[in-house]
Order: structure tokens, then C-alpha cells, then sequence
């Protein structure tokens, strides 16, 4: 029996513990929150051993792995304590919010062989999976380009008051919504080499980001955009989409389905053909020992524990890939701040060309 | 329970195939009319029960339905609660104050400050969670609802986190409020049979995905089967097409061969799709009395 803690009782934190409660090899000893109130009530109804301070819990109870779902801006310091006494880590995305915590975290959980892991879920969606399947097939050739994309009702009024609606603890569209499309997309092509162009803007949030858009660079001349926006209501939830374009056929796939138009250049996988093809979640998805919200939340934390089970500190969504995807998110801020690249004044100077366009349009409106 | 039940997944733009066809049945629904039509041609064919959750859209029907007693004299309601998104939106629109109050039951606030009150000080989920109850029952007022369902998100979280009392308050609430069965919807069937057992619910009706092909049923396929045909329970299948996975007469046969199951929950948008699923399942079960004589669409009450 692995011997687990949860810390953090929110959304997140108690569908986690939920399933993992739940997991024939798992044994939760104890969750911590700063909520008495819903210590108590948890306590009272289920047995389970309470605490209200992370680091007297660590020193109190014998653990094998924590399953850390607080804030993102505590998360380095329990991430660190929690590796200092040798134990696995599962944390919540983001990883971070600095790149050197991410960084020393990595290479520390590396240093003592433990198992460590980040809840980008999207990267045991079945459809997802299936898109990985394809590229590392080269199904679709040589990849140019990548779109991903991600669309939700999240923050649709002026409001605040959590911490999610503040950067600094880690809140925010780039940190809460476009996190899993960059994580995907890293997954896909690699680690991008640099950004451009990226927009956080604010739609009705006071301070921070409710859209995001960028333009990623990835080496080899390949390239990818992101479009990410949390206050679109006419999504009934978080709905995340990718379209991969190659140079002998195009995939898209959302949490559903995975699409796959296929060239007759293309070499084409088992059981798949020229043209369209169409695969869904119904038979892409493999069946987990308990479902609560979707099976890529089971499947990870299972994921999880296999690795512990088979002491294998490599694998889906270890702190390394987290780190990247960190790494991508800092980039984006950096590139935001600076605005424009190329603004209206210089481009008139610039460019001789246009000016010629505009004068022919003149003449012939005349 | 009657054999046939109709859902109303469709209605609300959740199809677990596509996103695409889930946005165009959001299109094709935004107007109530829209929903009656269908769930006319429903209980045309005589499915006369609406398994449905407790959506704000909902209490249109049910407005629809109390103001035509002749039309409906056998439209049963089974509500299953709550609806997740609504509390998600609510306390985000008002704040959780806010949001209490908007869900409260009409015989007023005393009642409810007493109950809320006394159970939030107490750390006893018991007052709270009839409150609860009571809030998403408001909408039902004067209609049938033989029976009242807990919702798979609240089920399995329950379940998963060894919330146990909680089924026990449902149940005792509902059967002495409402005069109704509780029912439960998961997606752990044969986890959940275990707590029920324990906890003393006798026979209790619980719907769960059972199809051919083993789609979200959690515990395996096998489970599943042993566990209808070795206990006591009242099992309610849902997603026997697995999502339309399923050719509609393989799935329907296979349903209908497995032992002990008391009715199928169903989706459709269109009244064909109602019919053929009706005359498949009378087939392949004997007991189903035969297609009604339909009465001409144009007299049935529109908006």
C-alpha cells in the first residue's frame, strides 16, 4: 500500500482525493488544508486524519508520495519539503511560477530517483494520446504548423476576490486555460525556441489576463499558435483543440475525437486509410478502476501510482516536461510586455509596396 | 418504473462523441418549443417519463406540463440533482450567500436558517443537504416525481471519498418528503451496490452505463454482469448505445438479454429515432406493451 497524503481541498484537490481514495493500491493517511471548517466536516463524515500545516504533517505521519493541489505560488516550498524527506510528488499545474524553482525542483527529485508528476490530464485524453501516436508514426509527414486552442466560460463579469484572479498566485488565463494547450503542444513539437507576438489581454478581469494569443517558434522552421480564451460563454465548459498540419496530411482533435485527413503521400498506419478518417473517444479510451469526471483524471493518478509501484522516476508529465512548459509560460509573459514588434509608424516608412497598392485602389475607385 | 425512460442529454448540448453535433443540438434547442415537440413525441409513442437533471431550462418544461394537466395526465418526472454548472455559475453571479438564497425552497427562510443554520455550526451536513434538496425540488411543485435521483458527479464523489452518511440523508429526505424513491446514478456500479448494501438501502434503484462494449462501466464489464444477475437491486441502463458506438439493434438486443434490468434511459431528437428505439426494445422485451396509436402531432398543446 502506498501511503498518501492530499494537501489542498478545492476543485481540484478533492476530486483527487475522491479517486485516489478510491485506488486498490492507495492508502490516504492524511489531507491538509487551511480550511478547519472542511477539515471537520471531512473528518467527521469519512475518519480520515486532518491537518491545517503542511510542514507539521510531513514531520508527524509516515508517507510515501503527496498529491500537492494548493495554490500554484506554494507549491515550490511544498514540492521542496516533500522531496527533502524522499517522498513522490503529484502536483497541480501549473508546475511553478518561477522557471529557477522549476529548474532546481526537477533536478532535485531527479537526484533522489523519486516519482514525480504534473496534472496535465490533457496528455491522457485518449484523443490526445492518439494524436502523439500519429506524429511519432510521421503519419502526417513533416509537421509546419500547429494550432492550439482553448475556449471556456470561466470569468464572464467584472469580480475578484480568489486566487485565481491574481498573477502573482498564480492565476490567470496563460497560468489556469492556456497552460494545457502549451503543455500539449510541447508534447507534439518539441520545446519551442522562442515566442512572438503574444497578447495577454484583460476582458473582464481586473488584473489579469481572460485571453491569450502567441505565436510559437520551434526549431526546424516549424511553428504554432495559441488562442486561449476563458471568458467565451458560449462553451459549456473548457473545451481544448489542436490541428496539426504536416506536410502529407492535417490532424485535429479535440477531447472527443481525433480526425485524421491523410495524403496519398502519407504513410498510412494500420487501420487507417487515404483521405479522412475518424476515431473516437468511445474507442480511444481505456477503461480506469474508478471514474469521477472524465477518465484522463483517473488515468493519471494510476499513472502515478504504477510508477511508485515500479519505482520508475521516468514517464508522462514528470516535472522535466512540467518545466518546459514553465519555461513557455515566462517566455510569454517576457514577450507580452514588450507589445507591438512592428507599430503603424514604421510600417508606413517601411513599406514602399503597400503605399503603391493604396494608390492603385484610389484610381480605380475614382 | 416504466421500461423506457427518456433523458435529456440531448437538450442540453452534451453528446460524449462530438463537439460538433453537441453545439448543433445546442442550436436546434435553444427554444424550449423545441424540447416539448420532441418530449411530445415521446410520450405520443407512451414514453411517459422524463429522467432529467434540475438545469434552470427545465423548470420551462415543467411550467409547460402544469399548464396542461389533460395533455400530461401520465407525465412522470424523475429529477436528478443537482446540476453542477448551475451551483458552479451561481456562486460565481452572487457570491455563496447569494446563491443560497436564490435556491431556496419557498416555505421561506426560517425553516432554512434554522436547518442551514444549526447544520453549518454543527458541522452536520444533514440540514444543509435537505436544504439542498429542497431548493432543487422548487421547480417540480404539483408534478409527479416518483422518483429522485442523485447525479453521478455527487455519486461517485461521495463514493470515492467514503462520504457514506450523505446516501442515507438523500434517501430518508426524499422517500419522507417527496413520497419518492431515491435513485443513484454512477459510474461505479458495482463500488456502489457495496455502500448501499452496508449502509441498509434496500432494493435500490441505480442507473448506470451498461452497453455491449463496456464503455464507462467502471469495475469492468464482468462486474457488471455478475452484479445483475447475484443482487438486489433495481438497475436503470444508460448509454446502451455507448454514444451511438453501438449499431442501435445489436445494442438494444444485448441490453435487453442481460438479466434483471428494470428499464433503459434513452436519448433522441427526433421523433423516427424515439419510435424505432421503442419498437426495438418492444421486441426484445415481451412485457413492453405495443406501440400507442399516435394522435396527430397538431393537437398536442404547443408554446
Amino acid at each position: 500500500m502506498i501511503k498518501l497524503a492530499v494537501v489542498g481541498l478545492g476543485k481540484m484537490g478533492l476530486s483527487h482525493h475522491a479517486m485516489i481514495n478510491a485506488h486498490p493500491d492507495v492508502e490516504v493517511v492524511g489531507v491538509c488544508d487551511s480550511s478547519n471548517y472542511v477539515l471537520g466536516v471531512l473528518n467527521k463524515y469519512t475518519g480520515v486524519n486532518t491537518y491545517t500545516d503542511f510542514d507539521a504533517m510531513l514531520e508527524r505521519v509516515d508517507l510515501d508520495a503527496v498529491l500537492i493541489a494548493t495554490p500554484s505560488s506554494s507549491h515550490a516550498h511544498m514540492v521542496r519539503a516533500a522531496l527533502e524527506r524522499d517522498l513522490h510528488v503529484f502536483c497541480e499545474k501549473p508546475f511553478t511560477l518561477s522557471v529557477q524553482d522549476a529548474e532546481a525542483l526537477t533536478a532535485l527529485g531527479r537526484e533522489r530517483g523519486l516519482v514525480t508528476q504534473v496534472g496535465y490530464h490533457n496528455r491522457f485524453v485518449g484523443a490526445f494520446h492518439e494524436v502523439k501516436a500519429l506524429l511519432d508514426a510521421r503519419a502526417i509527414g513533416d509537421v509546419t504548423h500547429v494550432l492550439g486552442e482553448a475556449y471556456g466560460p470561466v470569468v464572464l463579469k467584472p469580480k475578484g476576490g480568489t486566487w485565481r484572479s491574481q498573477r502573482t498566485e498564480g492565476g490567470g488565463c496563460l497560468y489556469d486555460y492556456a497552460a494545457h494547450v502549451i503543455d500539449l503542444l510541447n508534447w507534439y513539437v518539441g520545446e519551442p525556441v522562442g515566442v512572438g507576438g503574444t497578447v495577454l489581454n484583460k476582458v473582464f478581469s481586473r488584473e489579469i489576463d481572460d485571453e491569450v494569443f502567441s505565436t510559437l517558434y520551434f526549431p526546424e522552421g516549424k511553428t504554432g499558435q495559441l488562442s486561449v480564451n476563458w471568458s467565451d460563454e458560449s462553451y459549456r465548459k473548457m473545451t481544448t483543440r489542436v490541428t496539426i498540419w504536416g506536410t502529407a496530411g492535417r490532424i485535429y482533435a479535440d477531447r472527443q475525437e481525433c480526425q485524421v485527413y491523410l495524403r496519398d503521400t502519407a504513410p498510412i498506419p494500420t487501420g487507417f486509410q487515404e483521405g479522412w478518417n475518424v476515431r473516437y473517444t468511445t474507442e480511444l479510451t481505456e477503461p480506469v478502476w474508478f471514474y469521477l469526471r472524465g477518465e484522463e483524471y483517473s488515468a493519471q493518478l494510476d499513472a502515478f501510482v504504477q510508477r511508485i509501484k515500479a519505482k520508475r522516476a521516468d514517464g508522462l508529465n514528470s516535472f522535466e516536461s512540467a518545466t518546459m512548459t514553465d519555461k513557455v509560460i515566462a517566455m510569454m509573459i517576457a514577450d507580452a510586455e514588450k507589445g507591438a514588434s512592428t507599430s503603424a509608424g514604421n510600417a508606413a516608412i517601411a513599406s514602399k509596396p503597400a503605399r503603391r497598392r493604396g494608390r492603385w485602389r484610389f484610381r480605380r475607385g475614382s | 418504473m416504466d421500461r423506457l425512460l427518456f433523458g435529456d442529454n440531448q437538450f442540453f448540448g452534451v453528446n460524449h462523441m462530438s463537439e460538433e453535433k453537441a453545439r448543433a443540438q445546442q442550436l436546434r434547442f435553444q427554444e424550449i418549443g423545441a424540447v416539448i415537440d420532441v418530449l411530445d413525441a415521446a410520450y405520443d409513442e407512451g414514453v411517459h417519463t422524463f429522467m432529467c437533471t434540475t438545469h434552470d431550462r427545465i423548470s420551462l418544461v415543467c411550467d409547460h406540463v402544469r399548464a396542461h394537466p389533460d395533455r400530461y395526465a401520465d407525465f412522470k418526472f424523475y429529477p436528478g440533482m443537482p446540476y453542477a454548472h448551475k451551483y458552479a455559475n451561481a456562486v460565481t453571479e452572487n457570491g455563496m450567500l447569494g446563491a443560497v438564497k436564490r435556491f431556496l425552497p419557498d416555505e421561506g427562510l426560517m425553516d432554512a436558517a434554522i436547518r442551514g443554520g444549526r447544520s453549518m455550526a454543527k458541522k452536520d451536513i444533514e440540514g444543509i443537504t435537505t436544504l439542498l434538496i429542497d431548493a432543487e425540488m422548487k421547480m417540480f411543485q404539483g408534478l409527479s416525481t416518483p422518483v429522485i435521483f442523485l447525479q453521478n458527479i455527487v455519486v461517485d464523489l461521495l463514493l470515492g471519498l467514503g462520504f457514506k452518511d450523505a446516501f442515507r440523508i438523500f434517501a430518508d429526505h426524499v422517500k419522507s418528503r417527496y413520497e419518492a424513491e431515491p435513485g443513484f446514478i454512477t459510474m461505479n456500479m458495482p463500488a456502489l451496490l457495496d455502500v448501499l448494501d452496508e449502509l441498509g438501502i434496500e432494493n435500490p434503484i441505480v442507473c448506470s452505463n451498461i452497453n455491449k462494449i463496456g464503455f464507462r462501466m467502471c469495475g469492468g464489464i464482468e462486474a457488471y454482469e455478475a452484479a445483475l444477475r447475484e443482487r438486489r437491486f433495481r438497475a436503470i441502463a444508460m448509454s446502451v448505445y455507448a454514444s451511438g458506438s453501438i449499431p442501435p439493434r445489436e445494442a438494444i438486443e444485448w441490453v435487453c438479454a442481460q438479466p434483471n434490468i428494470e428499464s433503459i434511459v434513452f436519448g433522441a431528437s427526433s421523433k423516427g429515432n424515439i419510435h424505432s428505439t421503442r419498437e426495438l426494445v418492444s421486441e426484445c422485451w415481451a412485457d413492453m406493451a405495443p406501440t400507442p396509436r399516435q394522435l396527430p402531432s397538431e393537437e398536442g398543446p404547443s408554446l
